[in-house]
């Protein structure tokens, strides 16, 4: 196990190095994106648009924060990750057209991203579910939001982040899944389990 | 100062501590798993989750973006006066929490799917009522965070499967929960009664400390297999693997009906969140779960 301070844009370099395992925390621009932002973002692309800024080499949060305006400027008050495998049907789409490098959120994701990210090279960094304290603190600035129509958790929140993590590597850029070796260790332990309690 | 101001500057302190600040049980459970856990994963979520406890705490900020559904659990003295005012007493806490701490707003109709905006609606917050002799009103709060709450499980088990169909039903429960209800877990099990009892008792059973064994040495011996059994899984701090998928296990049992076993789990994330105050008849308030100066 091994820490890394990455910076944005981050290169397809520096992911090709990181382990399952590895503790990752991260300087620079990161957008938020759930289901609808994803859907648009891959929409936008479908017809041939642009997306307001470039995410190649950035890092996608799964997150719907909860953020307030104060003297015109918005402030991330929560930020603690979503559950990721919702989306599961558009990230490998997502790390292919926009090279987004690091995919944040937390449970771990499927197979279809797994093998986009050992494709295109990307990890999925687990940050600890419910700990919206230390991730609001890691965000210095709040540099636009995009998509509000969609709602505030749904739209895409463009922050300056300082030293976000701990994200712990739980996918890396090999077809390493840590969470699907979890559950196959899960499953085998559940039988010595059930022989332990006599069932 | 009137009672139901009272309650609802206390209920409003209350619901304030609750999503800020762990009770110490829960803060020292965390720390134990923190220097136990082997796994090198489990013990960076640890670690992480235990900053976020401390800063939340030190800002007065909520800890998690979940602030839960309201829950309270009210010990009503017989003999204490105006007892009929403290249902609107704590509708009123928890709206003007809600704005004050801030709380998220969770109450949400299921047929149209409005939310309030301030966590109130039908049955929403729940009093849990149980009237004890005296004259004190002794308040919990209980805010109940979704993510967990959606691996809680219920079966109505064969009589014949008996305690081992219990002991199954909970691993199968933690096992197929894994990483969903943000672990390491408090599991609250409760067997008998019948299907509304066995899970009220269940979840009653997450307000018990951590630090408090079961006075029962049949279900403290319980408590500790299924607290070991659970530990066993692997699915660790966060489901990324560890020894520490749960802090604790509380169980709880009513008698049954002979063609009945009822078996409820009730699972808490991380952020096991209560505070209690009693309320005494001449307006003192002693916080019980909570130091306040």
């Amino acid at each position: 196990m091994a820490t890394y301070k990455l910076k944005t844009p981050i290169s397809e370099e520096d992911i090709r190095k990181l382990k399952v395992n590895d503790v990752i925390y991260i300087t620079g621009t990161m957008i938020t994106a759930r289901d609808a932002a994803h859907r648009r973002a891959l929409e936008l692309h479908n017809e041939g648009k642009r997306l307001p800024l470039d995410l190649q080499g950035l890092a996608v949060f799964h997150c719907g924060p909860i953020v307030k305006k104060e003297d015109d400027k918005w402030i991330i008050v929560a930020a603690g990750p979503t559950t990721s495998t919702r989306m599961d049907i558009f990230e490998d789409e997502f790390i292919k057209n926009f090279k987004v490098r690091v995919v944040i959120g937390k449970g771990g994701m499927g197979k279809r991203t797994t093998d986009a990210m050992e494709k295109y090279g990307a990890v999925y960094g687990a940050f600890t579910g419910g700990a919206a304290v230390l991730a609001a603190r890691a965000v210095k600035n709040v540099r636009s939001v995009e998509w509000y129509d969609l709602g505030m958790p749904e739209a895409m929140w463009v922050m300056e982040v300082e030293g976000f993590g701990p994200l712990t590597v739980a996918i890396d850029a090999h077809g390493n899944n840590l969470f699907e070796n979890v559950l196959r260790k899960v499953e085998e332990s559940k039988q010595k389990i059930y022989e332990k309690l006599g069932i | 100062m009137t009672i139901e101001n009272l309650v609802e500057d206390v209920a409003v302190r209350l619901l304030q501590l609750a999503v800020t600040e762990l009770p110490n049980d829960v803060k020292e459970a965390l720390e134990k798993a923190y220097r136990d856990e082997e796994s090198e994963a489990g013990r960076t979520q640890l670690e992480a989750i235990i900053n976020n406890v401390k800063l939340a705490e030190k800002t007065r900020t909520p800890m998690c973006q979940d602030t839960g559904v309201i829950i309270f659990y009210v010990k009503g003295g017989a003999k204490a006066k105006d007892l009929d005012k403290i249902e609107q007493a704590l509708r009123e806490a928890t709206q003007r929490a809600t704005k004050e701490v801030p709380l998220r707003p969770n109450a949400v109709n299921p047929l149209t799917g409005e939310n309030s905006g301030d966590n109130s609606g039908r049955f929403v917050p729940f009093i849990h009522w149980e009237i004890v002799p005296g004259n004190n009103v002794e308040i919990t709060v209980f805010p109940k965070g979704g993510g967990s709450e959606n691996v809680c499980a219920l079966s109505m088990i064969r009589p014949g499967e008996g305690i081992k169909g219990l002991k199954k039903f909970v691993v199968d429960t933690v096992v197929s929960a894994g990483a969903k209800p943000c672990p390491p877990n408090i599991l609250g099990v409760a067997v008998g009664g019948g299907a509304d009892i066995a899970m009220k008792l269940a979840k009653a059973a997450l307000l018990r400390p951590l630090n408090q064994p079961n006075p029962d040495p049949q279900l403290a011996q319980l408590e500790k297999e299924l607290y070991e059994a659970a530990n066993s899984t692997g699915i660790g701090p966060m489901g990324l693997g560890g020894k520490f998928t749960v802090l604790g296990v509380n169980v709880e049992y009513a008698h049954r009906h002979p063609a009945s076993y009822p078996v409820a789990v009730a699972v808490q994330c991380w952020a096991a969140r209560r505070a209690s105050a009693k309320i005494h008849p001449d307006g003192k308030v002693e916080y019980l779960t909570h130091k306040v100066v």
